[in-house]
C-alpha cells in the first residue's frame, strides 16, 4: 500500500496499482471455509472433472473479493468502498496468475462525497477478462 | 425464441421478500475471510487498528457481510439458484454486486432478505437460457438500519 490517495490527485483514464493473485489449492479451501461455499468443484478434482471441468476452479466470488481488495488498498487509509462488483464470464484455475486491475472512468463530486468510478477486472495468463465488473469509490480531498 | 418458461408462479415472485436469514459479523469470521483473501490491512484483523481508522470495531472485509446462523436440523444450504422451480438443470452464479451504506463492523448481527427482480430469456451460445436477477437487503439487527445491498444473478440452462 502507497500513500494515501486523494481525489485532487487523479484523472479519469488512470489505471490503479495491479494486484497480483495466485491462489493455491490451500487458499480455495480456506475460501470454502471463510465464505461457506462448499461446492465440490473448487477443491474435489474428481468431482469437477465428473462435471466436465478440466481441474478445479477458482470461486467467483474469491475473485470479486480479490477486486474488493484491489480497491481497498488503493484508497485506504481514508478512502471507502461505496460499491463493487463483477460478472463471472470465466475461469480461472489454481497455481496460475491472476491480475485484478482498475482504471478510472468518473470522478464528480456529490454533497460532500468525492467519488470516483472505476472498471475493474481481473485477467487470466491469456489476457482474458474473466471477472469484468465496475466499482464507486470516495477518496478523501485535499480542499 | 423457444416457448417462455417464466411461468406465472415465477412471475407472481417478482418483487416478493424471502424468507429472513440472520447474519453475524463475528471477529474471527472477519479475519478468516479476510485471511482466505490475502488481506494485509490490519484494520481487518485487530479491533485497536480498527478503532484507530475511525471504526467500532474490526471493519468486515468487502464483500463480507456475515456468516449466517446455522442450525443442524437446517437444511443444508441451498445452492444459489437452486431456489426457483425453473424447468432448466445447471445453474451458474453470473455475477455479484455490493453496495455499501454504512461499513459494517465485527459484532454486527445483520438480518436480510432476498427478492427477485426480474426474468430475462435469451438464447446463446449455450442454447435457450433464463437469467434471473435477485437484490438482497443487510439491515443491522439492532436499530433495523439498511448497511448494504446485493445485486446477484444466476444463469439457468
Amino acid at each position: 500500500m502507497a500513500g494515501q490517495v486523494y481525489y485532487e490527485d487523479i484523472q479519469v483514464g488512470d489505471p490503479i496499482p495491479v494486484l497480483r493473485k495466485n491462489c493455491s489449492t490451500l487458499q480455495l479451501v480456506a475460501w470454502a471455509g471463510a465464505s461457506g461455499d462448499f461446492y465440490q468443484i473448487h477443491y474435489d478434482v474428481e468431482f469437477a472433472r465428473r462435471t466436465g471441468l478440466s481441474n478445479i476452479i477458482v470461486h467467483g466470488a474469491l475473485k470479486n473479493a480479490f477486486l474488493g481488495q484491489l480497491l481497498h488498498d488503493w484508497v485506504s487509509p481514508e478512502g471507502r468502498i461505496e460499491k463493487f462488483g463483477c460478472q463471472y464470464r470465466g475461469m480461472d484455475y489454481p497455481d496460475q496468475d491472476i491480475m485484478c486491475s482498475g482504471v478510472i472512468t468518473r470522478k464528480y463530486v456529490e454533497g460532500d462525497r468525492h467519488l470516483v468510478e472505476l472498471d475493474v477486472w481481473t485477467e487470466n495468463p491469456s489476457g482474458q477478462k474473466t471477472s469484468p465488473g465496475t466499482a464507486r469509490v470516495s477518496l478523501p480531498s485535499r480542499g | 425464441m423457444t416457448e417462455s418458461v417464466v411461468t406465472e408462479a415465477l412471475r407472481a415472485q417478482l418483487g416478493v421478500d424471502g424468507p429472513e436469514t440472520v447474519h453475524e459479523v463475528t471477529s474471527t469470521g472477519c479475519r478468516m475471510f479476510a485471511r482466505a483473501v490475502g488481506h494485509t490491512d490490519l484494520v481487518f484483523y485487530d479491533r485497536d487498528a480498527a478503532r484507530h481508522r475511525g471504526y467500532r470495531d474490526i471493519l468486515a472485509p468487502p464483500g463480507y457481510l456475515g456468516t449466517p446462523v446455522y442450525l443442524p436440523r437446517m437444511a443444508g444450504a441451498v445452492r444459489v439458484g437452486k431456489d426457483l422451480d425453473v424447468p432448466y438443470p445447471r445453474v451458474l452464479n453470473g455475477g455479484t454486486t455490493y453496495e455499501y451504506v454504512e461499513p459494517v463492523c465485527a459484532g454486527d448481527v445483520i438480518v436480510s432478505h432476498t427478492r427477485t427482480t426480474e426474468f430475462q430469456e435469451r438464447t446463446g451460445s449455450i442454447g435457450p437460457m433464463l437469467i434471473v436477477f435477485r437484490e438482497t437487503t443487510y439491515r443491522r439487527q439492532t436499530d433495523g438500519a439498511v448497511v448494504a445491498r446485493m445485486y446477484g444473478n444466476t444463469i439457468h440452462y
